[in-house]
């Protein structure tokens, strides 16, 4: 039990350790920059007619105050992360006088969606079929499946989310390819309303999950395949013990902890992978909400998208390593 | 050298067919210097003309021939994939050897903070850039931006290899005659991890020019610069796909699409050549 609770606190660790670099990066990216937001602001605000100079000294005043610009860099850093620590990030320009906050808590519950469900999917189907993949190896049907995995896993999320949206957009329209729900539907716990919700989903699930699917098989096939080498597989086949319990519990099992940590590692580029889908596809989540703030010239969005991207992905990184010991028992008795 | 490559095409189906894509790519890079019309000028042909003889993959809303954008972006593409792909190498390579060399409390800061920035999503990171950079986006900008986020997985892989180098004889010899640790690392260690270096290098390439993509085609670029994200950027644009003009897209995905699977196969055939449990497998020892 000791070591368990070592465990969480070295993962606890890393889980500030990630918040802490990416805030300071962001803080690096927008302080470090050549390009002043208020400015930047004031020069699109001024750009049509004439302005009064005070006007301009005001707005100027009122927006360094909004963006936490104000006093010599050690206040702003620590204005930056008292923001983040009560997730005020002012309201959104874009969408005055809405917060940012609000735009984010509106976007965010897509995205988690969206990331969970294709991340599930994926990781199971990607293992199971490439566990067995790993196992038959003579199995001309997995064989096939594994050069299709190969094929897919190198293309970025952005080609294939096109590719996929040529497909059932263009050349066989049979499934919504944009937004999140269909328009005039009450939103509430209703079959109409729910199923909406799904039918729009499927396409981007599909194209995030067609690549991970790929990722995972071409993993598992191999770190199977190293295993089924393994003495106490070959004990196991010679013993008598049945070979599906064999795949089971023996071989896929054992694999599963390494593609659990690879699941932790690559979540980053996974949730990359599901902002650039949301785009494709104009699914209101954070992708979006993004892309939107940067065309409509809104710092404080950006930077709190920014943000907070970095906070869920480290915590759901955090969630995955609660999960590793029921895997791998060994990290609770060493 | 020509003997390994003959056999490695015969008996490695993964690298001919990654070599043959990368080729066809490489072609049509090549060709980009014999383009007949410069390469940023508009209507120097009919726009909107399909596929033909005279242009091989059309022409664009635009007045340019899509074959001969096409080969001057992937050219573009593709000497930013590699540039990112040799400036991350070099922090990739430093991280790793010294983490795996010199190990213990060193190691862990190194590895600690490696493993940080493999999950932070840099996708957000990189849009706000752009979004602080503006006009000052420049392709060697992105490209050094990107080549200091993009490292951390390669020095995991190449700190384990420097792991197991450390406990080889050689090592200890080489510390016995008076090397340095930036000699052994260096004169010793490098040329081990060389191989595995090189098939890395191969999937950053893919990497960037993904990312790359994926910026430009939401304008996140410097969109002048003709690359294959800005020419999809500028085909949505033109609403090409409405317009049903769609080898203007079609054209530069293909491309890109055989550069990456063809890359991902080099970089897996090499990668099986490099581990020789594997390559006996194959030869079905």
């Amino acid at each position: 039990m000791r070591s368990y609770l070592w465990y969480l606190a070295r993962r606890f660790g890393q889980f500030v350790l990630v918040v802490f670099v990416g805030i300071n990066i962001v803080f690096f990216v927008t302080h470090a920059t050549p390009i002043d937001p208020v400015e930047q602001a004031i020069s699109s605000a001024t750009q049509f007619g004439q302005s009064d100079p005070r006007a301009v000294e005001i707005m100027r005043k009122a927006l360094r105050e909004l963006y936490g610009l104000d006093g010599s860099i050690w206040q702003q850093y620590l204005t930056f992360w008292r923001r983040l620590a009560t997730g005020d990030f002012g309201p959104s320009l874009s969408a005055f006088p809405t917060s940012v906050s609000t735009l984010i808590g509106q976007a965010l519950p897509w995205t988690a969606g969206l990331l969970s469900t294709s991340t599930l999917v994926a990781w199971c189907v990607g293992n199971f079929m490439g566990g067995l993949a790993g196992y038959y190896r003579k199995n001309r049907l997995l064989k096939g499946l594994g050069i299709v995995a190969t094929g897919l896993q190198p293309i970025p999320s952005y080609i294939m989310s096109l590719v996929v949206l040529i497909l059932f957009g263009y050349l066989w329209p049979i499934l919504p390819i944009s937004g999140g729900v269909e328009m005039n539907i009450h939103p509430g716990f209703t079959f109409s309303f729910l199923g909406s919700v799904a039918a729009h989903s499927l396409l981007p699930v599909l194209s995030l999950a067609l690549i991970t699917i790929g990722a995972w098989f071409v993993g598992m096939r191999s770190l199977v395949s190293n295993i089924v080498a393994e003495d106490y597989v070959v004990y196991a086949e010679l013993a008598g013990v049945d070979r599906h319990k064999i795949l089971t519990s023996y071989v896929m099992r054992n694999a599963l902890a390494p593609q659990l940590t690879g699941l932790a590692l690559s979540l980053g580029g996974i949730f990359n992978g599901a902002i650039i889908t949301e785009v494709v596809f104009g699914y209101p989540g954070l992708g979006t909400l993004l892309v939107r703030g940067v065309n409509s010239g809104d710092y404080s969005l950006v930077l709190g998208i920014a943000s907070i991207s970095i906070i869920a992905v480290a915590t759901a990184v955090f969630a995955i390593d609660l999960l590793y010991p029921l895997l791998d028992p060994r990290v609770k008795v060493r | 050298m020509l003997k390994v490559l003959r056999d490695l095409f015969r008996h490695n189906r993964e690298f001919a067919a990654g070599s043959i894509l990368v080729l066809i790519v490489l072609g049509i890079v090549v060709a980009s210097f014999f383009s007949p019309y410069p390469p940023l000028d508009s209507y120097v042909v009919p726009p909107d003309i399909p596929p033909s003889w005279d242009h091989l993959l059309g022409t664009n809303s635009r007045g340019q021939d899509v074959f001969w954008q096409v080969a001057v972006a992937m050219r573009n593409s593709l000497l930013f994939g590699i540039s990112v792909a040799l400036i991350s190498r070099v922090i990739a390579l430093v991280i790793g050897l010294v983490s795996g060399y010199v190990g213990g409390m060193v190691d862990r800061v190194l590895m600690s903070i490696n493993d940080t920035f493999v999950v932070i999503p840099l996708f957000p990171i990189l849009t706000l850039f752009y979004f602080m950079m503006h006009d000052h986006m420049s392709w060697v900008v992105l490209a050094v931006a990107m080549a200091s986020l993009g490292w951390p997985y390669d020095a995991r892989l190449i700190r384990s290899i420097a792991l197991s180098l450390r406990n080889r004889e050689f090592t200890t010899q080489s510390i016995f005659s008076g090397m340095s640790t930036r000699q052994i690392l260096m004169e010793e260690h490098l040329p081990y991890v060389l191989p595995i270096v090189f098939s890395t290098t191969l999937n950053n390439i893919n990497w960037s020019i993904g990312l790359e993509v994926t910026l430009s085609v939401i304008g996140l670029t410097n969109i002048e610069t003709p690359t294959i994200g800005t020419m999809i950027y500028w085909a949505n644009q033109h609403t090409a796909m409405v317009a049903g003009i769609w080898w203007w897209v079609l054209a530069p995905v293909a491309t890109v699409i055989m550069m990456f699977i063809g890359l991902f196969l080099l970089s897996v055939s090499m990668n099986e050549f490099i581990d020789p449990r594997t390559r006996l497998a194959r030869m079905g020892a």
